[in-house]
């Protein structure tokens, strides 16, 4: 309650200061023209977004007019054949589930990772291994996926060989034609990808728990897990699903990773060693530079779909940051 | 419930810093002892000493011995985190945690100790707001934040806190130093209520806070910056504001001082 009301008088308090240094900048020449520079390049930042966007909207209109199958429920991807059929289905599945995959797997371990770091690593350790993780978080992506191409798919085929021979019971891991270039390893490689961006934000998160509230816990009894469980991980709630959003969010749009590991496939299935499966963002790269115009029309449209998803996760994880607000 | 706190030759340094120096005291249970004294003469350091709090900054460490009823507290096989559950504390500043309710914070210490049960955990978060002097107040909005409550009311909700685990000893640094002077009576009239039940050492700047509420005075002193501090004299609240054997205690109380 009072922390809104402050957010408020904070909110009006700015206002005022803003009107008020709006009123001084009509005397002074400099204040004028940074006040116009400063607009200008909002408002042009604007105009470049929606020329894109309806730059792209426009290559997209004739190749979803002359798509024959439904763009949204349909599999199939061939937009450059007459009548050209194509859908976004495959696609969609193949991107949302690898993405979520990956943050499933990344998500513990990041955060595992930032709390040792803030609370259990001794500091020259906590010091060496916060500056390699954020200098893994800067590595190309490029680099992840030649990584996964010349290394790691050789390796996964034995682990899907593994898996369905003794898990099969899983869906998950059940179905035939097994092996490495499947929707799991490039699970795993993007999980491998956003690991570091969301353990350092998390970690930035850790080190803003006021001192106060760890020294309340402490003061109660609390062991340092408890103190974790009662005064840091409920305080780093909303950064900790914001960095799994950033870290989502880079899952998603993804390209070369993906494109490298993936031997590309159509049809959707739930088999997650199978090999093949395909992304927005892999389909894209893989098959834009032998596209017809056509072809490149509807590769634009799976393009402004990925871009919905995107938004949509984003707006997601701001109504679950912003549900608890009332409570930090 | 109330426990007796002896020390003795008790030094406390933060890394190089010798903050206070060779300090020998007790504290008697079932009443109030306050430790007044300028800025920085280790008031808080010392306070921390006895439940082990000093400890959890980096470099922090402890010489001497603080008895609990004869149990050493500094004893090689005693778990620090066992002793801040019979030793509760309350902050300068309040420090609800800022993500739990009203309720929950109440209950958070009674959590750790394994208080499982909806019935249990109402009564005695119920119990406590009353002992608490707040659940009046807050009796109609258990679910809303904590951090919501004025200031004073957020250092009644973490007395409420403290006391919900029944400690043996209750530690207070300058509970009021954050309050306008309603919520210091409250708080004032509260710790009367409270020494009843509990060993109570409280910190304050305030002499007139002193003189109301504490049975026992102690008076630190530095000698100058950079110094540690020390105790200079302990008594009945009484004598050292109208007689104390020590002129340093003197000009301070009469404001003398420096
Ligand atoms: N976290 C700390 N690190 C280093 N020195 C400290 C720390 N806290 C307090 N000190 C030093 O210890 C001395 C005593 O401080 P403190 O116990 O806070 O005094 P008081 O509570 O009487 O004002 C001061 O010289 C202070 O600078
Ligand atoms: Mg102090």
């Amino acid at each position: 309650m009072t922390s809104q009301t402050e957010i408020g008088e904070k909110g009006t308090a700015a206002a005022e200061t803003r009107r008020a240094a709006r009123a001084a900048s009509t005397g002074r020449a400099g204040d004028r023209v940074f006040a116009i520079a400063t607009r200008g390049s909002g408002i042009l930042v604007l105009v470049i977004m929606a020329a894109i966007a309806v730059f792209l909207i426009w290559k997209a209109l004739p190749a979803l007019r002359s798509d024959e199958a439904n763009f949204v429920t349909s599999q199939e991807w061939s937009p450059d054949s007459t009548p050209a059929r194509f859908g976004i289905a495959q696609l969609a599945f193949g991107t949302v589930i690898s993405s979520f995959l990956a943050l499933l797997m990344a998500t513990p371990v990041a955060i595992a990772i930032a709390l040792f770091i803030s609370f259990y690593a001794p500091r020259r350790i906590a010091g060496g291994l916060s500056f390699v993780i954020d200098l893994l978080a800067a590595v190309p992506s490029i680099i992840y996926g030649l990584w996964g191409l010349q290394f790691f798919v050789t390796k996964m085929d034995d682990v899907a060989v593994f898996l369905n021979d003794n898990a099969s019971w899983i869906p998950l891991f059940g179905g035939d034609s097994v092996g490495g270039r499947s929707i799991l390893t490039a699970s795993v490689v993007l999980a491998i990808m956003i690991l570091p961006i969301i353990s350092s934000i998390s970690r930035e998160v850790f080190q803003q728990v006021p001192q106060a509230n760890i020294e309340a816990a402490l003061a109660l009894g609390a062991t340092r897990w408890e103190v974790i469980r009662m005064a840091v991980l409920p305080f780093g709630r909303s950064g900790m699903v914001s960095a799994a959003m950033l870290g989502l969010g880079r899952a998603l749009g993804e390209t070369i990773a993906v494109a490298m590991v993936l031997s590309t496939a159509s049809g959707i299935t739930l088999h997650i060693l199978k090999e093949g499966g395909n992304t927005f963002a892999a389909n894209i790269a893989n098959t834009f530079a032998e596209a017809g115009a056509n072809g490149r029309g509807a590769l634009i449209a799976s393009g402004l779909v990925l871009f919905i998803i995107t938004l949509i996760v984003n707006m997601a994880a701001r109504a679950i940051v912003a549900r608890r607000k009332e409570f930090v | 419930m109330a426990k007796r706190i002896e020390v003795s030759g008790l030094h406390a340094y933060y890394g190089q810093v010798h903050a206070i120096e060779d300090i020998s005291m007790s504290v008697e249970p079932r009443s109030v002892t306050a430790f007044i004294g300028p800025s920085g003469c280790g008031k808080s350091t010392f306070l921390r000493t006895l439940n082990r709090m000093h400890e959890v900054i980096p470099a922090a460490r402890v010489e001497g011995k603080v008895l609990l009823d004869s149990e050493d507290l500094y004893g090689s096989e005693v778990d620090p985190v066992a002793v801040r559950r019979v030793v509760g504390m309350v902050f300068q500043r309040p420090n609800p945690f800022p993500t739990m309710s009203i309720y929950d914070n109440v209950a958070a210490g009674l959590k750790l100790n394994g208080m499982r049960g909806k019935s249990r955990l109402d009564e005695v978060v119920e119990r406590s707001l009353r002992g608490a002097n707040l659940w009046n107040e807050v009796k109609d909005r258990l679910n809303r934040p904590g951090a919501g409550l004025s200031g004073g009311q957020q250092q009644r909700l973490c007395i409420a806190r403290a006391i919900a685990v029944e400690p043996q000893v209750l530690l207070m640094d300058e509970p009021c130093s954050a309050l306008d002077p309603i919520s210091t009576l409250a708080i004032e009239d509260l710790i009367a209520k409270l020494k009843e039940h509990y060993t109570i050492v409280i910190v304050t700047h305030n002499m007139q806070q002193a003189a109301r509420v504490s049975d026992r005075t102690a008076f630190f002193n530095i000698a100058g910056t950079g110094q540690p501090g020390r105790l200079i004299e302990v008594d009945d609240t009484s004598k050292i504001f109208t007689n104390p054997v020590e002129k340093a205690t003197e000009d301070y109380i009469t404001g003398r001082f420096g």
